[in-house]
């Protein structure tokens, strides 16, 4: 992990400010995610951790700051051009198209490929890490269980071969042992050398999964936490309750 | 049927009826094609149909071969469609549906009335398209006279159609296209451009524009600034009536609404024909309100929630 914290920067997040209406949700944002790190983003219902990841993919309008991927701005731009230039978001509510067959949703995740070789192997790299989908690759997405269709999002998101990967909330609503799941596969990721930022309510876990968790709340990063403070639950709650 | 007091339904209707549903079908999946991805209603679809059909008037008129003048007719939907997309659609792409219906409005009738100040030029109004005449002529089947273009009309129909399928289903842009029709946030997420498959969308419905420029100019030879106005009512009326938010819904609704006119036209009456848009309107009325999502829709669909 220390090696990953010398790589080369490859998210920087500089004073994101993003407004609804008049409503701010992120303040002044700073955070850098270095190659090969996971990055977990914590905090309480609110805090704008959806909205940053929205902000990156330019899904949402930044009102003030900066998006730097790889060290290029990102900001303004389309959100499939920041699918292409190697950002992949593995949606909240896993948002996978219930009609289409489970094969044809991880093809549309190729979409966001920036080469065109390489296919082959990252379908099957995908079929590797979730037999599932390979599986079930003719069933109708939304006949799979939640469980399921979360490692469909996951592997749809991975096809595309992105150098930053980021997860909203992937263990929303799933049972504890597809939850392990989920973490299992986010270790095999972390293997692979994948740079992530990871949104999550587990808490917790998150922090001792991650290299390095930021507690977010009222849009401001509110505590920086490692691994070893997983089990410091007053100074979370300290800050999820400020 | 012209002798004819009272009309009756022989399978001499039924085949023209079958013909007008077909031809309605096109027009209901090239409307449909382009409310899948950008959620608009396009009411200035029949002006696009218009501005072929005079592609068609004018070309005959100067002497092409069929061919040349139903190359140029394409040329002239796909060339409409793509500045209507690029002009007027795509600044408007965020804005509420209400918006941009009403927008087409007023596209529609300034295509109309740019049509009208070309047209004029010979100080009359509507130009005859005679290269494609020939199609109106009939072919006896089994005792049944069918119009040549009544057989092309089915046929242009299915081929059109069973290629658009394979498009959609075998294809990456098809793929996307039905992705971005179903969540378009989640698609250009993943990475499917906006532009691209709104611009196939738009193509693919001036291809769909340009056929059935060419089957109704055969029907009606006479093009003038209202060509294909009263069809685009019915068809968008017919799509809606099948399900407007899936492309085979829409385009059952077109088929049906087109069959229904065929038949009722065929049923009235000779002396009672003025009441047939009435009759069809009564039946869609009726039909809305006992299936307020569609005909052919599956239970409530999210439009209905919407509203």
């Amino acid at each position: 992990m220390s090696d990953a914290s010398s790589g080369p920067t490859v998210l920087e997040l500089e004073h994101l400010t993003v407004r609804y209406g008049g409503v701010t949700a992120v303040r002044g944002l700073d955070l850098e995610v270095r190659r090969g790190e996971i990055v977990g983003l914590i905090g309480p219902n609110g805090a704008g951790k959806s909205t940053t990841l929205h902000a990156i993919m330019g899904a949402v309008s930044v009102e003030a700051g900066d998006v730097r991927v790889a060290g290029r701005s990102v900001r303004g731009r389309a959100p499939e051009a920041i699918a292409r230039s190697g950002v992949a978001l593995v949606p909240e509510g896993r948002r996978i198209f219930a009609e289409l067959t489970v094969e044809e949703n991880l093809r549309l995740g190729l979409s966001g490929r920036r080469s065109r070789e390489g296919v082959e192997e990252a379908v099957e790299e995908v079929y590797g890490l979730f037999p599932v989908v390979r599986e079930f690759g003719r069933r109708q997405a939304g006949a799979l269980s939640g469980g399921q269709q979360q490692q469909l999002a996951i592997g749809r998101a991975l096809v595309a071969g992105p150098e930053l990967l980021l997860l909203d909330e992937p263990s929303l609503g799933l049972a504890p042992r597809v939850v392990d799941v989920v973490f299992d596969a986010l270790a095999e990721i972390r293997r692979r050398g994948i740079t992530v930022l990871l949104v999550e309510q587990r808490a917790q876990r998150t922090v001792a999964f991650a290299d390095r968790t930021y507690l977010m709340a009222n849009g401001e990063i509110r505590l920086t936490l490692g691994p070893d403070d997983a089990n410091d639950t007053e100074a979370m709650v300290h800050a999820y309750l400020s | 049927m012209s002798g004819a007091v009272v009309g009756s339904i022989d399978a001499q209707t039924v085949v023209d009826a079958v013909g007008l549903g077909a031809v309605y079908a096109l027009m209901a999946v090239g409307i449909g094609l382009v409310f899948g991805v950008l959620r608009l209603v396009n009411f200035a679809y029949g002006q696009i149909v218009m501005a072929g059909a005079y592609a068609l008037a004018f070309t005959s008129q100067a002497g092409w071969p069929t061919w040349a003048g139903i190359a140029m007719c394409v040329v002239v939907t796909v060339a409409v469609s793509t500045v209507m997309d690029r002009l007027v659609f795509r600044p408007l792409r965020t804005q509420s549906p209400a918006v941009m219906l009403v927008t087409t409005f007023a596209v529609a009738f300034l295509l109309q009335n740019v049509a009208l100040l070309i047209d004029v030029h010979d100080d009359t109004i509507g130009e005859p398209a005679a290269s494609v005449a020939s199609l109106n002529r009939a072919v006896t089947v089994w005792g049944v006279e069918i119009r040549k273009v009544t057989i092309v009309a089915v046929v242009v129909a299915v081929v059109s159609l069973g290629l658009l399928a394979l498009l959609l289903t075998r294809t990456r842009i098809g793929l996307q296209m039905r992705a971005a029709a179903t969540d378009f946030g989640t698609a250009r997420l993943l990475g499917v451009r906006a532009n691209t498959v709104i611009g196939a969308a738009v193509l693919l419905s001036a291809l769909l524009a340009a056929a059935v420029a060419v089957i109704l100019t055969v029907q009606n030879p006479l093009v003038s600034p209202d060509f294909a106005l009263k069809d685009t009512i019915i068809v968008l009326v017919g799509v809606v009536v099948g399900g407007i938010d899936r492309l085979w819904t829409a385009m059952l609704g077109g088929f049906a609404i087109g069959f229904v006119t065929g038949v009722i036209n065929g049923a009235l009456p000779t002396d009672k024909t003025v009441f047939l848009p009435s009759v069809v309107f009564a039946l869609v009325i009726v039909v809305l309100l006992i299936r307020p999502s569609g005909l052919f829709a599956r239970g409530r669909t999210g439009l209905v929630e919407r509203l």
